[in-house]
């Protein structure tokens, strides 16, 4: 039987056709917002375009709005040239437009089947979801894309990140879409997953879809895109053929301006060991963890996503325990039990979901700030708001903070500016140890360059850094040392001297030189 | 083998065949299939209303308005009975229903459009239905002798061996088996409960979802009403008074997740049959009834424990060895 | 004041504090207050009377002190249905010590030592165990009630010592009951307890958030258990005060008041999502809730009518400022 035929259609591919979608004077705005202004986009069946532009430049609202999450307030929608209304996702799967986003917005506690096919299931003749068919399909579907190792029943909680990512294309398969928007898909994947996912974007370009390619990463972008469209504050600022367009020249239409990132130049000099780690285990987690930080010293931990690197810090922080090894910090064991412990003993860590973990979104920037020097600030556990109010002045100006008040709920500023107030708020601690775990992820350029800046000038000062991150150029542009963990291990421990970027990824993916 | 293991349904199964075990060695009576009807009949009302119940929790809300909803819409409709004794009972059936749904509808507009959370709406509908069931009775009862033969008659039917009433409980397990598991609300309902947000890219209306949930929770404590009160042959303000709690425990009991998107109509009725066995069993065995709230309390806890273990999330396993210890 | 280097003074706050003040949720439920103190003063005759006004404040301070309590665990984040139950086991257990021939300061120190053992019961339960408190607290709403209904069955408690009845039924100056004084103090401590400690501070910030809370340093877990074994504190002792007042225990004792507590506290502005509240507004929701049900007893209106007062009420000053905020938004766009 051959399996995939009812999804794969072989359309034409014409080289000058007409566009599939098309966005014309497209506006959305939020209160005190606005999200989107006039963008006009097109996207033309065969060809990959790729959506370029920083953080908060638009491109997740424009992604929305494509699927109906979002209604514009102005401008049109056409597909085939007929002006369409989306409200609501159900609208865009009819217009055959699907998204894969950003995170993988899938149901964790329903079987793979259904993820695929919730909201469109088969039904029997009396209307009934017809299960038998549903599995059938999702099992072609799933062949179809070389995913035969999952099945249709597997819970969806029970695969990893990157299956759960082939369950979020399948779906977006299942529809037969002519459409395919892909939001940053490749930014939790191994280098071996995002080559997949290549192959499978090259795959349904051949097929005649329209495809939408978001991503950071200009490898990628080059690599697989055809058409290039730049956004920039809600707004198209550029578009054309990907093909001799030199790499400066989008960025400097992404920033506005030409830009190298450059990497604050410092002149390191590490002192004695800070925190020595010997022989950390955890069960499950990660195996025999040792290194030395030393004072004054940028110590970076390079890894693919899901090398275990969060939760060793997690575990010097104290919110994970540990089966086994010991810390010591100035030369004194230390064995944290709780954040509560490691803060006390001078080590604080800026947690990667800065959302979840790091900011109070509701509490006030100043609350944030003071919270764990709450007993420096009271007196006899009574608040003093004027304490509060002054460390939260000096701490956040250190770090350039834009905000209006510093009564204002944390939830209203924008990523980067998040950031330096989870900084902030441990540096009012006057820490030892300071961990940073993917400190500009998901932050734009400007404050980016604040961060790395600062982070030099903390080492300048004597403190001791650890940052986790997988952009490699941070790795290599901030660390002193590199410590590379594959699976859980420390595989190995490099100096800046030593560092390429070769040497990086083949460690950390274990491939042998 | 694993798989069958980590199922709710056969544990509870097995809970409850090891309590009638229990039970049966002492009182071999109790196990007898004569008597196991009479407790399955006892218990429907509370396997119905569990069934409703259990629709409103898969969606992260809860309803504790449904045994003042059951009040309100039993006196209403033993009032039209005792005014109107030739009304039509399968009408009145329909009426209770639709008086109920009216109630969950309130209840699901406040939630759905208004945005008030689904504990402060039903705390104030509960309190409000309760005392709209004192305004329209003017605090009067109304009697078994008020009621026409057909009102009370028509559960009691003898009808396959089984009582009518067992028949609206069969009925409403297989009606909900149907919806939850091959019907595109059924499924919705449990995706809005496992990931609100993913519910929205896949297309399905969360606010609108929830407002279905409580419709149905209000029509089913419709249905409970009428049932309840030809049961029990009186209608009055007090009827069911603090009855949610014993419903939301049968949910509990039944493997259903306070934080929604997991449960099943298997769970549900089994939470309400464990509550039913024990409170038919302690007559027998000859413990006070005043035993069987702190019974279904510490029954209540057990539930929830054991759930929390069950539910309790594995986290990512990255050490190979420990992949291979855990296979 | 200069700016320090190149770097922009950020003000510490940009709103105007009177402004605040004024279209804040407590002045609501002044406006709320005095216009239902107008209406029952003009309703009935035997409104304005202080001896009237006294008894009113019976209404609500036994339910009051514990929604102070209740205010705090609900801004955590949790909430605790077993208050009612709390109080029918502490009265049962007081009224056996009775029988056995406990005096005044003994029933009282069981009164309160059972209210913290189930408050400390619960805790355990929510933060050693890690569950849910709303379902653990239906499991011991009806474990503790069944423990009462267990001991006294359909008996009642009702010799207690002469001196025990002044917890509920004396006054301290005039008109002025124990309990009012009692409930005030209470008012005030917790009042400063949550608005200008730095306790209270953490409560807020784990109702805001509690992993980000977790991992600033803020013990969860610790607060969290400190803040039921409070709410048993105050079961325990609210459970004193109604057993003297009433001078009998059954075990249907208190029944149905974990939700009226719980009322109070939502309609005084607590967000039952947890992070937002002030105890300011839970006092005025019980001084409402009071006058509302006193009010409406004195034109004789019965009880269960007023619950549906109680309830409209709830709905209508949460739905009202919802309403009014969509509104207004619309009218600017």
């Amino acid at each position: 039987m051959n399996a995939t035929a009812d999804i794969i259609k072989p359309h034409a591919v014409l080289p000058d056709a007409q566009p599939l979608l098309t966005l014309k004077g497209v506006t959305k705005t939020f209160p005190g917002v606005r999200a989107l202004h006039n963008v006009s986009l097109s996207l033309y069946p065969g060809q990959v375009t790729a959506l370029i532009g920083e953080n908060g430049a638009g491109k997740s609202t424009l992604v929305k709005t494509m699927t109906g999450i979002y209604q514009p307030d102005g401008g049109e929608i056409a597909v085939d040239g007929k002006v369409v209304a989306l409200n609501g996702a159900h609208d865009a799967f009819a217009q055959g437009i699907t998204a894969i986003h950003q995170e993988t917005v899938l149901f964790d506690d329903l079987s793979v089947a259904e993820n695929i096919f919730l909201g469109h299931a088969p039904r029997t003749g009396l209307g009934l979801i017809d299960w038998r068919t549903m599995r059938a399909k999702s099992r072609a579907v799933l062949n179809g894309m070389g995913a035969g190792h999952i099945g249709p029943d597997d819970r969806l909680k029970d695969l990893g990140i990157a299956n759960k990512h082939l369950v979020a294309v399948a779906r977006a398969l299942s529809i037969d879409a002519r459409i395919v928007i892909l939001d940053e898909p490749t930014a939790a994947l191994s280098a071996k997953e995002i080559e997949d996912l290549m192959m499978l974007i090259e795959h349904l370009r051949a097929e005649g879809k329209a495809i939408l390619f978001i991503s950071h990463k200009f490898d990628e972008i080059y690599r697989i895109a055809d058409r290039y469209t730049v956004f920039r504050d809600g707004e198209m600022v550029g578009e054309g053929m990907l093909a001799g367009t030199p790499q400066n020249d989008i960025v400097r239409m992404m920033v506005g301006r030409a830009v190298d990132q450059i990497f604050p130049v410092r002149d390191s000099q590490p002192g004695d060991v800070v925190l020595s780690v010997k022989g950390l285990s955890h069960p499950t987690e990660f195996d025999d963890i040792s290194f030395d930080l030393r004072k004054g010293e940028i110590l970076g931990f390079y890894g693919l996503v899901g090398a275990g690197r969060s939760e060793v810090m997690q575990a010097i922080f104290g919110t994970t325990q540990t089966s086994a090894g010991t810390m010591t910090l100035d030369g004194k064991a230390v064995a944290p039990k709780s954040a509560a412990e490691a803060i006390e003993s001078g080590v604080v860590y800026v947690p990667e979901e800065r959302g979840k973990q790091g900011v109070i979104i509701g509490m006030p920037i100043f609350k944030n700030v003071s919270l764990p020097s709450l007993r420096k600030t009271s007196k006899n556990g009574v608040l003093q708001l004027a304490e509060e109010f002054s460390l939260a002045r000096q701490y956040t100006q250190r770090l350039d903070l834009r905000a209006a008040s510093l009564s204002q709920d944390v939830g209203t500023l924008s990523g980067g500016n998040q950031q330096k107030v989870v900084i902030a708020k441990w540096l009012a601690t006057s820490p030892k140890v300071i961990i940073l775990d993917e400190p500009t992820k998901g932050i734009d350029i400007g404050s980016k360059a604040a961060v790395h800046g600062f982070m030099a000038e903390l080492v300048a000062q004597g403190l001791s850094v650890i940052m986790v991150s997988s952009e490699l150029p941070e790795i290599m542009g901030m660390s002193d040392r590199v410590v590379v963990m594959r699976e859980g291990r420390v595989a190995a421990v490099l100096d800046n001297k030593d560092l390429s970027a070769e040497t990086l990824v083949r460690t950390a993916a274990g491939i042998a030189a | 083998m694993n798989a069958l293991l980590k199922n709710r349904e056969i544990w509870l199964v097995g809970a409850i065949a090891v309590l009638i075990a229990v039970i049966a060695t002492r009182f071999p009576g109790f196990a007898a299939p004569r008597n196991l009807s009479t407790v399955f009949n006892d218990t429907s009302i509370l396997m119905i209303l569990a069934l409703g119940q259990m629709v409103v929790i898969l969606t992260r809300s809860i309803d504790l308005s449904m045994a003042s909803n059951l009040a309100f819409t039993g006196m209403v409709v033993a009032m039209i009975n005792a005014a109107y004794p030739g009304f039509p009972i399968p009408l009145l059936i329909l009426v209770a229903i639709g008086v109920g749904l009216i109630l969950g509808a309130i209840n699901g507009f406040l939630v759905w459009r208004i945005g008030i959370p689904p504990i402060v709406v039903t705390l104030g509908t509960l309190t409000i239905y309760r005392g709209a069931t004192f305004v329209i009775s003017g605090g009067a009862w109304v009697n078994a002798d008020k009621m026409s033969p057909d009102f009370i008659g028509l559960q009691r039917m003898q009808l396959l061996g089984l009582p009518v009433l067992s028949w609206f409980a069969i009925a409403t397990i297989v009606l909900f088996f149907v919806m939850m598991t091959r019907t595109a609300l059924g499924r919705s309902l449990y995706a809005i409960g496992v990931n609100p947000t993913a519910s929205v890219y896949a297309g399905i209306d969360v606010g609108r979802t929830k407002f279905f949930a409580f419709c149905i929770s209000g029509a089913i404590a419709g249905l409970a009403g009428y049932l309840w009160i030809s049961r029990y042959v009186i209608a009055s303000v007090e009827v069911a008074n603090g009855y949610e709690l014993n419903i939301i425990a049968a949910c509990v009991i039944g493997g259903i997740s306070i934080a929604g998107g997991i449960g099943s109509v298997g769970g549900a009725v089994l939470g309400a049959l464990f509550l039913g066995i024990i409170s038919s069993a302690l007559p027998v065995v000859n413990i006070s009834p005043f035993w069987q709230m702190a019974i279904s309390g510490t029954a209540i806890l057990l539930a929830v424990v054991l759930n929390a273990r069950g539910e309790r999330k594995q986290g990512r396993i990255i050490l190979k060895k420990a992949e291979a210890a855990a296979a | 004041m200069s700016a320090i280097g190149t770097t922009r003074q950020i003000p510490d706050r940009l709103d105007n504090p009177l402004r605040s003040l004024v279209f804040s949720w407590e002045a609501l439920l002044v406006a709320v207050a005095v216009a239902i103190f107008i209406v029952n003063s003009l309703a009935s005759p035997y409104f304005l009377d202080v001896w009237s006004l006294s008894d009113l404040t019976f209404n609500f301070t036994e339910k009051g002190l514990i929604a102070l309590a209740m205010a705090l665990l609900i801004i955590s984040g949790e909430i605790d249905l077993s208050v009612a139950a709390i109080i029918a086991l502490a009265s049962t257990l007081m009224g056996m010590a009775a029988v056995a021939g406990v005096g005044t300061p003994g029933l009282v120190l069981i009164g309160v030592g059972v209210g913290i053992a189930c408050g400390a019961f619960n805790g355990f339960l929510v933060t050693g165990l890690g569950l849910p408190s709303i379902v653990v607290t239906i499991g011991t709403m009806s474990l503790f009630r069944g423990i009462a209904f267990i001991i006294l069955g359909d008996q009642a408690y009702n010799s207690y010592p002469a001196s025990f009845a002044f917890f509920g039924q004396g006054y301290v100056w005039w008109v002025i009951s124990f309990e009012l004084v009692l409930f005030l103090v209470a008012a005030v401590i917790y009042g400063f307890v949550l608005h200008k400690t730095s306790f209270g501070r953490r409560v807020f910030s784990i109702g805001n958030n509690p992993i980000a809370s977790h991992f600033t340093g803020v013990r969860v877990a610790r607060t969290k258990f400190i803040l039921f074994c409070l709410t048993g504190l105050m079961a325990g002792i609210a459970s004193v005060l109604i057993t003297s007042r009433l001078g009998s225990t059954r075990p249907s004792i208190a029944q149905g008041y974990e939700l009226e507590v719980i009322t109070m506290v939502v309609l005084g502005g607590v967000s039952i999502l947890g992070g937002a509240g002030s105890i300011l507004g839970v006092v005025l929701a019980a001084l409402i809730m009071g006058m509302v049900t006193f009010g409406l007893g004195l034109l004789n209106v019965p009880g269960i009518v007023m619950s549906i007062f109680i309830g409209l009420l709830l709905i209508l000053v949460i739905a009202l400022p919802i309403l009014w905020k969509r509104l207004s938004r619309r009218r600017i766009a």
